[in-house]
């Protein structure tokens, strides 16, 4: 054994090595469980009746809350990307740098991007339920949510947009463009591919949300207008086990949920891939 | 003034407005928990609210230590669970692993950190649990269950934001280390990893926040008892499964207390994104 030679007289390191590439496994084999046992558990609890067009007590089908969760996400992406990007070029191109108020909005935002989901709910309820009336609702579900992700679709596209080279902003300004010209017709197109990645982060994180959903669009089982309650997958699988009657659909839910997942991350990292190639 | 100019003065408007939404949300999510946290903590009595150990909504008792406990020791079991191993496997993706296992692992984590926390729950209450339940018996839904769930939770955050930072270090720290004789497994360990001391410190301070926020994934493992947590094996409620479970029915002075303790609860986060930011300051003056 050549490599072993190696650390004759250097036990030490021989077991640091050691221990790290175990510990590495480990975590590897912690992801590998979780999912094997995911698919193993719910594929074959996938029958038709999952995906009949109404949910009934007898099919629990999901359908209706595939229908909510891409309600949900589309929506709430509406709202959240002109916010993120928008306070992203706010950041970048218009505002002096070091200044108060760019202090304060960074606090601000790191605060938004520390709070967790509940306390997102709670306050999606008192402000959207009770005290605008929305009552439960997608559209209060959907306010609560935007708020939430707006913090990573603003740090991503600020990354994105400081990326873009200044050699790019100087030329279009000795061309004659103004700054508004500048960022829609020059700088965003560049930045396209980081902000797209942050967006698609964003995706995962709403089709993955439960707690903040609960208590803001509801648990109803209907598929919902935006006035009206309606839950996501991630909801409809709580209020399963939540009623503890069967567990089945419940498994078959979190297959779902996984897939999506799968092809978000994905996604990201493709776009994330491009930018790289791009510098 | 040219109509362009007009509009160019009209954007700067709009992207400033919209660069205020998040001062505006942090301080309406302030006002709205605030206002009624100290409602009920006022009615309820703020040392009897916060330090009570008997939480009876039925017999108008409504004391959260046991959870403000609840919620500290699972996150502090999960930091035992998670760092050491988040730590370790940081330093192998870091320094350890050849670039075309690295293009592998890296996907890998980034799943883990994009599971939603539901089916995180299922998992554990499908699978730890019964483990715990062979080998320690009883209900298996405990503490220690938490933890270990938990711990596998924030082990995406550990690792990403660790192995970023130790990347980080200049390689002439690595290169000067093996000039004077050291192993590699050595020049990482004392001259690489305690370099990157603050980032490791953000990344664990980023789990804590993790940790102690996480809500569906506790609920199903966690056992949920009100009583004041006693030992590792039994079960605990943590602050954000207390808001969950009786939030549906909950009415009155019940509903107001179920407030207060999300205001707690974010009071604890509020204090840990200082921590954070303090750290990450101290970083950066090195």
């Amino acid at each position: 054994m050549k490599g072993l030679a190696k650390y004759k007289g250097h036990a030490g390191s021989l077991i640091l090595r050691i221990l790290v590439i175990l510990c590495t496994l480990i975590s590897i084999a912690v992801l590998a469980w979780l999912l094997i046992f995911i698919l193993y558990k719910g594929l074959p609890n996938f029958n038709l009746g999952l995906f009949e067009w109404k949910y009934t007590s007898k099919n629990n089908s999901m359908m209706p809350a595939i229908i909510n969760t891409v309600t949900i996400t589309v929506c709430a992406l509406l709202v959240s990307i002109p916010l993120g990007v928008g306070s992203a070029i706010y950041l970048t191109e218009y505002s002096k740098r070091g200044s108060k108020l760019v202090k304060v909005i960074r606090m601000t935002t790191e605060t938004l991007s520390g709070i967790p989901s509940i306390v997102y709910g709670l306050f999606g309820f008192l402000m959207f339920n009770e005290t605008l009336g929305l009552g439960y609702s997608l559209l209060s579900g959907i306010l609560t949510v935007a708020l939430m992700v707006q913090p990573t679709i603003m740090r991503t596209s600020e990354e994105a947009i400081l990326s873009v080279p200044d050699l790019y902003r100087e030329g279009s300004f000795g061309l004659g463009a103004g700054r508004l010209r500048t960022v829609f017709r020059i700088v965003l197109p560049s930045a396209m591919p980081g902000i797209a990645a942050g967006v698609v982060l964003a995706t995962g994180r709403i089709v993955g949300e439960t707690a903040a959903l609960i208590f803001t669009s509801g648990t109803s089982s209907n598929m919902a207008g935006l006035m009206e309650s309606g839950r996501t997958l991630a909801v409809h699988m709580y209020t399963l086990w939540n009623e503890g009657l069967d567990m089945e659909p419940a498994y078959a839910t979190g297959v779902v949920l996984l897939v999506l997942v799968v092809l978000i991350n994905a996604a990201s990292s493709a776009l994330a891939k491009r930018l790289a190639v791009k510098k | 003034m040219s109509s362009s100019a007009v509009k160019e003065r009209i954007m700067r408007i709009v992207f400033l407005i919209v660069a205020c939404v998040s001062i505006l949300a942090v301080a309406l999510i302030c006002l709205f928990l605030f206002r009624s946290g100290f409602a009920a903590m006022g009615q309820i009595g703020v040392l009897d609210f916060l330090f009570g150990e008997s939480w009876r909504p039925g017999s108008n008792e409504y004391g959260i230590f046991p959870m403000i406990l609840g919620s500290i020791y699972v996150t502090a079991g999960a930091i035992v669970f998670g760092v050491p191993l988040g730590l370790m496997t940081a330093i192998f993706m870091a320094r350890f692993c050849p670039d075309k296992l690295h293009r592998k692992l890296k996907p890998a984590i980034d799943l883990l950190a994009g599971i939603p926390s539901i089916v995180y729950g299922f998992f554990g209450l499908m699978s730890i649990v019964p483990l715990m339940q062979d080998i320690f018996g009883g209900s298996g839904k405990s503490m220690l269950t938490a933890s270990i769930l938990l711990g596998i939770m924030i082990l995406p955050t550990i690792v990403s934001v660790s192995e970023s930072n130790i990347r980080a270090v200049p390689e002439s720290y690595y290169e000067g280390a093996l000039a004077l004789g050291a192993t590699h497994e050595r020049a990482v360990f004392c001259a690489v990893v305690p370099a990157a001391k603050s980032g490791i410190l953000a990344a664990i301070v980023l789990g804590i926040g993790r940790a102690i926020g996480e809500t569906m994934a506790v609920i199903m493992v966690a056992g949920n008892q009100t009583a004041m947590p006693s030992s590792i094996l039994n079960g605990v409620r943590t602050m954000t499964a207390n808001i969950v479970l009786e939030m549906g029915y909950a009415t009155g002075l019940h509903r107001e207390a179920l407030f207060a303790t999300g205001m707690v609860l974010f009071v604890f986060i509020l204090i840990i994104n200082l921590a954070l930011s303090c750290v990450r300051r101290k970083g950066k003056k090195k």
